[in-house]
């Protein structure tokens, strides 16, 4: 297991004003790990892996990914955020350009590829998800899971090491839930390091290497998957878990 | 400790890099060859004192011009001794706006009630004069008082007429809505002045020839009208936000046009754009002071006829000043009260 | 199906609860016309003016300061009229631009990083805003521009504008053959045209494209010069001379900007571009935060982001008010009368109409006028937003 530790937090602690959002988050991430991150809403599930692409800024403790420390006096973050690539739950793509120039405009303006070049990449990854036949259309033209999926997409096209996915089906009808979790189950088996905050727990079981339980802040329970549903150990772990199954 | 923190605060942020740095630079130029100077005319080098522009020895400013003709400023040509009548009059207005806050919304109708119908009448009375009082023609008002009664007097009235060419406008039957949409996208087509100028000029012709309606009268009333087609727009923007369903549910309850919409639609969609009227009065009390290219005496006007009178020459900048002073405060602190009246009705809401 | 709605509509409004508003709103509306007229006719006719539009072929008998048009009291009252339109659409036009400028530089430097920019650009556009523009027009006009230096003392930069209280003089452009230039132009704009079709094609085809808004400029540029050199196109500058007679200094020759001009351009201009401003900062706002995020967690940097992600899609959001901001400019313009800029209003409803005393036809005129530039601006605005809406399903 000699697995490169890709992410490591180290007591990090931050605040919203006087709230206190994230409580000694102790967390190591291993190359090619999926991590499922659960709990209630308000635990700091979505703002830890913010502080993760630094699009949340933490006030204690260390956040590294690889051998970069993320703090203020780091150079480029924009080097490091395009090596962590982010999905969110409201898609976001961008509603003034297609789905193939929504996914060649990082590749060309920040890896500085040809457009086409940048255009070539996008469409195998849009082939990987499935929808190459709508790489022209807007997104205002596409469902919400072809928007989705156009945005895993996207995000691939930056061929980063890690992906980050904040809650990626909760804004969806749930008849589309499935060719998005498809998506993200391939790209699992294909070898992507993976941390997802989810709900999903039918996915969780069948992709995750590790399950972390939030609630209030804290990590109140991390372990393997098959030991996390079968035994959980804490209480609050155990009813969350009855309420969702 | 204190400066050691700054200068940290000031690195990071104001000279990170070169571009920002030029920047700060730039920035701190364009302060010190403007802050100082005006400071040093307006307060430090400036004279306060005296009764004659002689006085007036240093050369910063010359604050004296401001205090001599200060009522004229303020009040125009309105003789001095019936001055309190229209101090009494604007006291009025004052408490019955900040009345209305501290008021359930109950009785906020009553308020608005008495400020539309009641108000006007009694101002009319004391300005004017009745019942033994002299007589103040209405071409001997001016000043900065004369800008606000026809800039609120333009509110006033203003406010009935928009709501009523909204609800036109928005209304299904065709000659009503026409009239409606003509009537606001041409008082909104044409400058202010046109309006105007028609008013002071035109007007007169179209009334039979011995009759004689005031100037100023005539002047308010054009304000007025122009006013109300940008009221209308205003107020429409909030009909229009109202969800459907307020207006099927009053109507599922049998009120009738009129009944939903004094008792629930408007009392809503104008609460939504309190923002808006406010913007609207405030850019009415920016318009207002054009009537002094009609001919009336407003603060303007007699800030112009003070600085051609042969002893005042030359005092045109401290006259501006002193405006601008007045108007931006107005202006500044109107706007605030909107933005703190939005936030008190968005709160309610919740 | 369409004439049954026809008939609903019909039968609808003769209820009599419909029938009746509208019936009253007609008749009292023709009865105070039928009264306006009746009494102006008397009016009129007491004072001895005629009524009609013929006065617009007699004789001005006034002079403006400055017009774009040869122009003086032997021409019309139409030709004053022209005048007047013109010197309103060229203030305007520069004001516009001025403004549009101005407002895009201070509403991107409200929302930027650096402390000092946003506090000292919040801070204009505070003061500018707040103050009525007629008080900012006079304080160009009285204080500022009086206290330019005196023609003798002129302040000349560059060897090519000249300042003093009389005005701003820069060099007349005094072209010959100048038509080959218009060639030029044209063939640019031909070429262009071209040139979008082209790398269209190109990128359809091979994924490879034209920087075609770089080719563009320069050709915009390019091709007039050459046309120029062909045609022999000759340029001269007319400065401004400085000439004394009897003791007193005057520039003659070059183009001349009187002070009224300038005091309402640049009043118009500050004003405006407040508004505007704060258009561009609310626009730039309400691109949602996730797609700020998005652009970050693809690894854009802010000024990237900023041209590719957020000024596209905020450019929907500002360009309308923007436009009604134009509209209010128009209008504005005619504050001119204020200090006798020689504008539509001032020109025509002014002096013209003291002059004939035909104050209804004028009244009339002028208002139509305005309203024309009004009902024009909004509907190349409702063209525009059609032509950008986002596309969906």
């Amino acid at each position: 297991m000699n697995k490169e530790k890709v992410i490591e937090l180290s007591k990090v602690n931050k605040w919203y004003g006087e709230f206190h959002v994230l409580k000694d988050i102790d967390l190591s991430v291993y190359q090619g790990e999926k991590i499922i991150v659960c709990g209630p809403s308000g635990s700091g599930k979505s703002t830890l892996i913010r502080c993760i692409n630094r699009l949340e800024e933490h006030q204690e403790g260390t956040v590294r990914i690889r051998d970069t420390i993320l703090d203020h006096h780091t150079q480029s973050i924009e080097k490091i955020r395009s090596e962590v690539g982010m999905v969110f739950q409201q898609f976001n793509l961008f509603p003034h350009l297609s789905i193939l120039d929504n996914c060649a405009l990082a590749p060309s303006w920040v890896r500085k590829m040809s457009k086409k070049d940048a255009e070539e990449l996008a469409m195998t990854y849009l082939a990987k998800v499935k929808i190459d036949d709508q790489a022209l259309k807007f997104p205002g033209q596409l469902s919400g899971g072809q928007q989705q999926r156009a945005a895993i997409a996207r995000a691939l096209c930056m061929e980063p090491k890690i992906m980050l996915f904040d809650e990626p089906t909760s804004a969806l009808d749930p008849e589309m839930i499935k060719e998005v979790l498809d998506v993200m189950t391939d790209l699992a088996k294909a070898g992507m390091t993976m941390i997802v905050v989810s709900h999903e727990m039918a996915f969780a079981k069948e992709v995750a290497d590790r399950v972390i339980f939030m609630d209030e802040g804290s990590i109140v329970e991390e372990k393997p998957t098959a030991q996390f549903f079968s035994n959980p150990e804490n209480e609050r772990t155990k009813l969350f878990l009855s309420q969702i199954l | 400790m204190k400066i050691k923190n700054l200068i940290t605060w000031s690195r990071t942020n104001l000279f990170s890099n070169w571009y920002n740095s030029l920047i700060s630079l730039f920035c701190i130029y364009l302060i010190i060859i403007s802050l100082p100077p005006f400071i040093d005319w307006a307060f430090l080098s400036a004279t306060f004192e005296g009764k004659l522009k002689t006085d007036c020895k240093t050369s910063g400013a010359c604050w004296v011009f401001v205090k001599v003709w200060f009522e004229k400023f303020m009040y125009g040509f309105y003789p001095v001794e019936n001055i309190w009548r229209i101090n009494l009059s604007f006291l009025i207005l004052i408490i019955s706006i900040s009345l209305s806050f501290f008021v359930k919304d109950k009785f906020k109708i009553y308020i608005l009630f008495f400020l539309i119908f009641v108000f006007p009448i009694i101002a009319f009375v004391l300005i004017h004069g009745s019942f033994g009082m002299q007589i103040v023609e209405s071409r001997e008002w001016g000043g900065l008082a004369l800008t606000f009664i026809l800039a609120i007097f333009g509110i006033i009235f203003s406010f009935p007429l928009g709501v009523l060419l909204a609800l036109g406008r928005r209304s299904e039957l065709p000659i009503i809505k026409y009239f409606s949409i003509c009537f606001i996208e041409f008082w909104r087509g044409i400058p202010l002045i046109t309006v105007l100028f028609a008013a002071a000029v035109m007007f007169p012709l179209l009334l039979p020839a011995d009759s004689y309606v005031d100037k100023t009268l005539r002047i308010a009333v054009g304000i007025a009208i122009f006013e109300s087609a940008y009221i209308a727009e205003v107020v429409r923007g909030g009909l229009q936000s109202l969800p459907k369903g307020q207006y099927d549910a009053a109507r599922s309850l049998g009120m009738g046009y009129w009944k939903m919409n004094f008792f629930i639609v408007l009392p809503q969609a104008i609460k939504t754009v309190i923002p808006g009227i406010a913007n609207t009065f405030i850019a009415l009390l920016k318009d207002t002071p054009l009537i002094v290219l009609v001919g009336m005496a407003e603060i303007l006007g007699m800030i112009n006829l003070a600085k051609a009178n042969p002893y005042w020459l030359g005092m045109a900048v401290e006259g501006y000043v002193f405006a601008a002073a007045i108007f931006w405060v107005a202006s500044y602190f109107l706007s605030s009260y909107s933005q703190r009246l939005e936030k008190k009705y968005s709160t309610e809401k919740k | 199906m369409q004439k049954s709605n026809f008939k609903n509509l019909l039968i609808k409004n003769f209820q009599w609860q419909n029938f009746l508003p509208q019936f009253l709103l007609l008749f009292f509306f023709f009865l105070l016309i039928f009264y306006f007229t009746k009494n102006a006719q008397v009016n009129l006719l007491a004072r001895n003016i005629t009524s009609g539009f013929d006065f617009l072929g007699t004789n001005s008998g006034f002079d403006v300061q400055f017009s774009l048009i040869p122009y003086d009291g032997s021409y019309s009252f139409g030709r004053a009229y022209l005048v007047g339109l013109l010197n309103t659409l060229l203030v305007s036009f520069f004001g516009i631009i001025f403004a549009s400028i101005l407002g895009f530089i201070i509403g991107i430097s409200r929302l930027s990083e650096n402390l000092l920019l946003s506090k000292l650009s919040h801070f204009y556009v505070e003061l500018f805003r707040n103050l009525p523009l007629i008080l900012q027009i006079f304080f160009w006009y009285f204080v500022v521009l009086r206290n330019l230096p005196t023609t003798e003392k002129s302040l000349i930069l560059l060897d090519f504008l000249i300042i003093n209280v009389q005005g701003f003089y820069f060099p007349k452009f005094i072209f010959t053959n100048f038509q080959f230039i218009i060639y030029g132009i044209i063939f640019a704009i031909l070429t262009i045209f071209l040139l979008k079709y082209y790398s269209n094609k190109m990128f359809y085809n091979s994924g490879k494209y034209l920087p075609v808004f770089k080719l563009s400029l320069f050709f915009l540029i390019l091709f007039p010069l050459v046309f120029a050199f062909l045609g022999s196109v000759g340029l001269t500058l007319e400065q401004a001379k400085l000439i004394q007679n009897f003791g007193i200094f005057n520039y003659v020759g070059g183009v001349k900007l009187v002070p009224e001009f300038l005091a309402l351009l640049f009043a118009l201009s500050l004003y405006t571009s407040t508004f505007i401003a704060e258009n561009v900062r609310a626009g730039i706002l309400s691109i949602s935060k996730g797609q700020k995020e998005a652009a970050k967690s693809l690894g854009f940097n802010n000024s990237l982001s900023l041209k590719l992600i957020v000024i596209p899609q905020a450019l929907r959001v500002i360009i309308p008010p923007t436009t009604n901001q134009y509209l209010n400019l128009v209008k504005n313009s005619s504050l001119a009368a204020g200090i006798g800029y020689p504008d539509l209003t001032s020109v025509f409803a002014g002096t013209s109409l003291s002059q004939t005393g035909k104050a209804i036809e004028i009244i009339f005129i002028v208002m139509m006028t305005y309203l024309s530039i009004s009902l024009f601006i909004s509907l190349i605005l409702n063209w525009y937003n059609k032509k950008i809406a986002f596309i969906s399903k």
